[in-house]
Order: structure tokens, then sequence, then C-alpha cells
């Protein structure tokens, strides 16, 4: 048995790193959170065998990246973002009073090449690098690692209303930020 | 009729849950004669794909490699760690 748990690591440490690498999209914190998961893996003796050790080396890894990025909406208090109030002005620099877009959003064009790909890639992470830690963490989870609403709900201890106005300033942000950055042919 | 604001937040909403009969409604009559809220569409749209995509790619790429230092260094820990 021991001598299984040993291969884990040579046998699933790349895959687990790169599951990790592509929603975290930061080494340090994808190597992290593979060295929590093998931890975790090798103290716990519920793995029966009945899935294959990767699945469920990769639903363990799942529960990590939750569980960092609820660490990271610790730092803030929720109260200093999320204000659900009538009277909500974080969306004044993007519309006016009468509801009406003060800049009014770009047409943008997909990457098309690998190269391309590439230089976008670089100015979305920039971009995700400027968010708040916590709408980048709820971001995160939501449309890269595409948990459930309700989950993430569940997990980040927020309310449904929270997590919708959350997602909200992060994609507005991102996608202005994209719209100042990117310029795709 | 909702305002540019309004449409942008069903917009995005309807990325976490589907939109009630009314509110589609509402929204595909807004996206139709407002321009500026259909690129707003088009854009978080176009977001989620590439985000999904690359995440994909990223995931699937066998070049890329746990760090042979990161390696060993959990390999020191989960030898610490035993009993």
């Amino acid at each position: 048995m021991a001598g299984n748990r040993n291969d884990w690591l040579n046998e699933h440490g790349d895959y687990l790193y790169r599951f990790a690498l592509a929603r975290l999209r930061d080494p340090h914190l994808a190597e992290d959170v593979v060295q929590e998961t093998m931890l975790a893996a090798i103290k716990n003796n519920s793995f029966e065998g009945n899935s294959s050790a990767r699945t469920w080396l990769t639903a363990i890894l799942k529960h990590k990246i939750i569980d960092l990025q609820r660490k990271q909406m610790r730092e803030q208090p929720i109260s200093d973002l999320i204000d659900t109030d009538a009277d909500d002005t974080s969306m004044d620099d993007f519309f006016d009073q009468t509801g009406h877009w003060i800049d009014k959003p770009q047409t943008l064009n997909m990457p098309h090449d690998v190269l391309e790909q590439k230089q976008f890639l670089n100015v979305l992470d920039a971009c995700m690098k400027k968010l708040p830690e916590k709408l980048k963490a709820i971001f995160i989870l939501r449309d890269v690692q595409d948990e459930e609403n309700e989950n993430i709900c569940k997990e980040l201890d927020i309310s449904t209303t929270n997590a919708w106005v959350m997602l909200y300033r992060a994609r507005m942000g991102l996608r202005k930020c994209l719209e100042l950055n990117w310029t795709g042919t | 009729m909702l305002t540019c604001k309004q449409a942008s937040q069903l917009v995005s909403r309807s990325l976490d849950r589907p939109l009630s009969w009314s509110e589609r409604l509402q929204l595909k009559l807004h996206l139709w004669i407002c321009n500026a809220c259909s690129r707003f569409n088009q854009q978080l749209q176009m977001l989620r794909a590439v985000l999904q995509q690359t995440r994909d790619q990223i995931e699937s790429d066998g070049s890329i490699h746990l760090p042979s230092d990161a390696k060993a260094r959990i390999e020191r820990e989960i030898a610490s760690h035993k009993l």
C-alpha cells in the first residue's frame, strides 16, 4: 500500500500541477496546492481503489483550490466591497445617472493563432492581477474552474446576491481592462 | 424598458442562472436595439470561452511539468509526515 502511494507523486504530480496551474495561473500557488493535496492524500486512508488514484487526487485538489480562494477572500471584510444598497456607487465609472454607458463597450477580438493567444493570456493575467483579491477569487472559481454558483456560495459563505454582484464587478472590470490593453486584429 | 446598466447586469447574471421568461424577453429586446450592450454580451461570452479553452490547453499540455525543486520539496514533506 505504502509503495503505491509513493508512486502517486511520480505518476500524477505533473498532471495535478497542470490542473492547478490552469486554474490559478500562478506557478507558486499551483506548487503549494499540489503539495497540500499530496499530504492530504497520504494522510487520508479513504482511497478505496474504486476510482482511479488520479480521479481521487484531482477531487482533493479541487477542494484545495476552493480552500485557497476562501483564504484569499478572508483577507478583506466583505462589507468593504459589497454594498447591495440601491444607492450603490461602484458602477459610477461605467454608467451615468440615467443608466447609460459612459464609454460604450468596443469589439474584443478573439486571439487568432498561438502567438496571439500567448499575448492575450499575458494581458488577461495582468488584468486579473488588478482585480481586488475577493473578486479574483470568486471569478476563478466560477468562470475558470466552472464551479456551480450554489457550491461557491456555500463554500465561501456568501449570499447568492453577493455572488452575482461580485461576479458582475469582476467581469465588468476585466472586460474594460482587456479593452484598454488588448488590441487583437 | 431596461437601462443599459440593468441590461448588463442581466447579461452577467445569465452566465450564472437561467433568466426568467420576462427577463429574457426584456434583455432580448434591449440587445436588439442596443449595440453597446450587444458588444458587452459578446465580450463576456468571448471571455468565458477563451478562459475555458486555455484552461483545457494548459491542463493537457504535456510539456508542462511540476518543477523539480518543487517535486523534491514535496517528497521531503511527505517523508517527514509519514509515521
